[in-house]
């Protein structure tokens, strides 16, 4: 280690040029983004989990009702004993939890076969048509996560609940059992149909990395099938596996929609749902201490695939370079393999949709005969036999004024989504190496393990009242803005990352040299260069935006409705047809946003995935 | 343009790694001083400190009487302040913009007027000999068309240093022979004081009026190309510049000027010194007979290598090998035998113990 030997200047010199010196790093535009990109994300993530975390430890005013001396604002464990204790620990926390893992494991296995074979077949054999299979495969994932829940009521609902029977009934004449109507099942079934598309992602690039020289290798030997998927093939996709689960897992453990729908008439609850019926009932704090156990939860299950996986976020380390693919021959099977396939892709993609528009033509909820349609539900004038008096949808103003809310949010969301990835692009790129650097780098990382009606949580904790210079934001538009945008930090600072690796740091230390200051840098290199990124990451984000419940569903507010949030209010009062039109209305706005993503830029859903 | 660069005791740390060593350098106006040294050895990050890319950990730079940097001072000036032009290894040139406006973009920060900034254009792609480019995208030309052009850039903006990190490096080796002499005619013409940073010891030679060789984060040699060839500071730049490279022989001195080679005695210059050594002799300085002459050792051709303009022989003698290079296509046969001769002016004895060159 070379000794830094300084000439010798009196004391206050050297206070001053260490000033100087320290001024002169603060200002070096990366460590300045840095900075600020810190304090946004403590704003924005860190705080907020505090709050979460202190509410649950102090007296609540609500409390006063069950223990008449509780001093309001005080310390006290009483919530955490409550809901980890007894038959209210049971109740509340322990069953959800079963409940939320056997959803999340159930879908995560489903998911895996469903997505693994599709990937298996696209990428590793002869089957015909693979490029409409990689095409169809995806879009599932486009469409609002409950939309096959809200479908598959509309087949299998019966009358246990009491009300009008679905349309398997209708046609049968034989209600169907409660397992297939309700619960764990049909959850899974419609999670699973959703998050396939994650394996199915993960596994097709993985697949596409490896070389099958070594299986070939391995086939030499004389090792049989069996054993080369076994040990070579499987352990070598075996990062991206785990990846698809994390993500998987962790989707599923924060989803509320498909539960909500398909749990909540049975009192099949979730964590998710559980939360939400906390904070309906006034129980903030009991909320919060659901939504902690819901992120350690996720933390734990996320950290412990890491080790297993050996690295952290191995699913970045997957690349898609064409090697030596070789095909597996299915022979005459080929055939029967594509039509299986394509009949169950357009049977998830057009049967729900197709059940969804035909039951917004129904006047009577389960009369499903000829006679019963009508274009009251789309087009009616207001009547008080039908809808509460509500005029039809595309008559509603206030269907347009929340579908509008939907587009602005997506669109802000969207857009200071785009813009903070290529800062924090900058400041983790250029600071490469640096702990400051690897700070917002860990940072930006969090929101990803909290499971997204937990993140939901955390921002009540922390805007319902004024903070500081925190302005309460409770019921604001602003808020679902900031949370959107917080929840969106780690694909953001991803794909910023990769933008800005793309540049690379000579193109802006030439223009440094030629005399450019920071403004002109970023103004005539950086974000030149970096728009194909930023235009992606504005579109992928929007649609994301559009169809997410789980985030926002205990932030809006009669004046901040969602189109996701109205349909849960519309099904949830028993108008199943007003809220599947508007399902629809939000199925054609994200699935118009992805046809320009696709005809816009190079983005695609890949790329938002941050693989 | 006369320009002095004086960098004193100049330090820099990268975590653990010292990059720099307290380097101590003064470049005289109108240097072509190149940085030489293998991978890692802080050439490339003593240009960047330079360029105010990188802020080193201690230590002053100044160009001409100006303060540039100093630590001591907490004194930094921005890389575009400091009047300098950088060549990147991968030209660097901006993907989004044409060649012209490659060119202009430093001009435009300067608010030159538009007419002085055409031509402007028109005369560096002139100096690189690439009119009729402005309108290309730098992805439309060949690397070589892409180096001239990063060259016209820097050029265009008239700075009083020219800086270059590895500029040829991602060139064939076609391109790179022209670009060889390309850059070192704009030198002549502009005798800009230039810093240029290679790996390549030819590249080094053949361009430079000055090198300094470096070697983890140490200058090793800071001297003319012709000096740094003939008199090595010590085993490591002697070792690192020539192809084929320098023989080392390990000896002792015996006698008041001779050196025991073990096998053979070997008559050197008169030193100052005793014990063990190591004799540096370039292939080239080695006379090779067929037939044995006056003081000549006798060797075993091992190896015979023509390739055309000159040939290479590797000759041994117990388990002693030197290599040898002579003019020509040699008729040297194989195992034949051949007698050595070593003109004592050309050797170079090193302490075997630090290293370093014995001078008389």
């Amino acid at each position: 280690m070379a000794n830094l030997t300084h000439t010798q200047q009196p004391f206050s010199q050297q206070w001053h040029a260490r000033f100087r010196r320290f001024i002169h790093w603060m200002t070096k535009p990366h460590v300045v983004l840095a900075l600020i990109m810190l304090a946004v994300m403590f704003v924005m993530v860190i705080i907020p989990i505090y709050k979460l975390v202190e509410t649950t430890v102090t007296w609540q005013l609500s409390d006063l009702g069950r223990v008449p001396d509780a001093e309001v604002g005080g310390f006290t464990l009483f919530h955490w004993i409550r809901m980890m204790t007894g038959i209210f620990g049971r109740i509340y926390t322990l069953t959800p939890l079963t409940h939320s893992m056997t959803v999340a494991v159930g879908t995560v296995v489903l998911a895996l076969l469903i997505g693994g074979t599709l990937a298996w077949l696209v990428v590793r054999t002869d089957m015909p048509g693979r490029k409409l299979v990689n095409q169809l495969a995806v879009l599932p994932y486009i469409m609002p996560s409950w939309t096959l829940a809200q479908a598959w009521l509309v087949l299998f609902k019966n009358r246990t609940q009491g009300g009008a029977p679905g349309l398997f009934e209708y046609i049968v004449g034989q209600s169907p059992p409660d397992w297939l109507s309700y619960g764990p099942v049909p959850i899974i079934i419609c999670c699973a149909l959703h998050y396939y598309t994650f394996f199915f992602l993960f596994v097709s690039a993985a697949l596409t990395s490896i070389d099958s020289n070594l299986e070939e290798a391995g086939e030499l030997m004389g090792a049989n099938r069996w054993r080369i998927l076994r040990k070579i093939t499987l352990p070598l996709v075996l990062p991206a596996l785990l990846s698809g689960f994390i993500m998987t897992f962790s989707k599923v453990m924060g989803t509320f929609g498909g539960p909500n729908i398909l749990g909540s008439p049975v009192k099949y609850y979730v964590v998710a749902t559980m939360i939400r019926g906390s904070l309906a009932a006034g129980d903030k704090a009991d909320a919060f201490v659901l939504a902690i156990v819901l992120i350690l939860f996720a933390m734990v299950t996320i950290s412990l695939n890491q080790r297993l996986v050996g690295t952290r976020r191995s699913y970045e380390t997957i690349g898609g370079r064409g090697f030596v693919s070789q095909q597996s021959k299915l022979r005459n099977m080929k055939k029967i393999f594509f039509t299986v396939v394509i009949i169950f892709q357009l049977l998830v993609l057009f049967l729900p949709l197709g059940l969804l528009t035909y039951d917004t033509f129904l006047l009577r909820t389960g009369d499903y005969s000829f006679s019963n349609l009508t274009l009251q539900n789309w087009i009616g004038e207001p009547n008080q036999l039908y809808n509460d008096g509500e005029p039809g949808v595309l008559l509603n103003p206030r269907i347009y004024q929340t579908a509008w809310n939907s587009i602005k949010l997506a669109l802000y969301t969207a857009f200071f989504t785009a813009l903070l990835g290529v800062l924090l692009g900058y400041a983790i790129v250029k600071g490469r190496g640096t702990r400051l650097a690897k700070m917002v780098d860990q940072l930006a990382y969090i929101p990803y393990v909290i499971p997204g009606i937990a993140f939901g949580a955390v921002y009540i904790a922390m805007f319902a009242r004024k903070l500081g210079p925190l302005p309460s934001l409770y019921g604001t538009f602003a808020l679902l803005v900031v949370v959107s945008v917080a929840k969106h930090l780690p694909y953001s600072s991803r794909s910023g990352v990769s933008a800005m690796m793309q540049v690379g740091h000579e193109l802006e230390e030439a223009a440094q040299v030629a005399g450019a200051n920071v403004w002109q840098r970023f103004r005539r290199v950086i974000f030149p260069l970096t728009t194909s990124g930023f235009v992606s990451g504005f579109l992928l984000t929007f649609i994301t935006t559009m169809r997410e419940l789980s985030l926002i569903i205990l932030l809006v507010t009669r004046d901040t409705q969602l189109l996701a949030s109205l349909t849960m209010k519309y099904v949830e009062a028993g108008r199943d047809q007003m809220g599947n039109i508007v399902i629809l209305i939000l199925v054609a706005i994200t699935v118009t946003g992805n046809a320009i993503i696709g005809r816009f830029s190079g983005g695609s859903l890949k790329k938002g995935l941050g693989m | 343009m006369e320009t002095t660069i004086r960098i004193n005791n100049l330090t820099k740390i990268f975590g653990k790694v010292v990059a720099l060593d307290h380097v101590n350098l003064v470049i005289e106006p109108g240097t072509f001083l190149t940085l030489l040294g293998p991978s890692g050895c802080g050439k490339t990050t003593l240009l960047r400190c330079v360029a105010g890319l990188e802020d080193p950990d201690d230590g002053e730079i100044y160009i001409d009487n100006t303060l540039i940097f100093s630590h001591a001072k907490g004194i930094s000036v921005p890389p575009g302040k400091r009047e300098l032009g950088l060549v990147f290894q991968n030209y660097a040139l901006w993907p989004h913009m044409k060649v012209d406006k490659n060119i202009t973009f430093a001009l435009e920060i300067q608010k030159m007027p538009k007419a002085e900034m055409d031509k402007r254009v028109k005369e560096a792609l002139q100096e690189v000999q690439m009119e009729g480019y402005e309108d290309r995208y730098p992805r439309e030309m060949s690397g070589g068309q892409q180096q001239r052009i990063a060259l016209a850039r820097m050029l265009a903006y008239r700075p009083k240093v020219f800086l270059m990190d590895e500029p040829l490096s991602n060139l064939d080796a076609r391109l790179r022979m022209d670009m060889r002499s390309e850059i070192k005619r704009l030198h002549h013409i502009s005798s800009a004081t230039t810093i240029y940073v290679t790996h390549d010891q030819v590249e080094a030679l053949t361009m430079s009026t000055n090198i300094a060789i470096l070697k983890e984060g140490v200058i090793q040699q800071f001297d003319t190309p012709d000096r740094v060839y003939h008199f090595p500071a010590n085993l490591f730049v002697a070792d690192f510049i020539g192809n084929p490279k320098v023989n080392l022989l390990e000896g002792e001195i015996s006698g008041k000027n001779t050196v025991d080679l073990g096998g053979f005695k070997i008559t050197v210059d008169t030193y100052n010194t005793t014990g063990k050594v190591v004799i540096g002799v370039r292939p080239e300085d080695i006379i090779v007979s067929t037939s044995p002459t006056l003081g000549a050792v006798e060797f075993s051709a091992y190896s015979v290598l023509p390739s055309g303009a000159d040939s290479t022989i590797v000759a041994r003698k117990g388990d002693i090998e030197l290599t040898i290079r002579v003019m020509g296509i040699s008729k040297i046969k194989m195992d034949e035998k051949i007698w050595l001769t070593f003109d004592p002016s050309t050797l170079n004895l090193f302490d075997k113990d630090d290293g370093n060159l014995i001078t008389s």
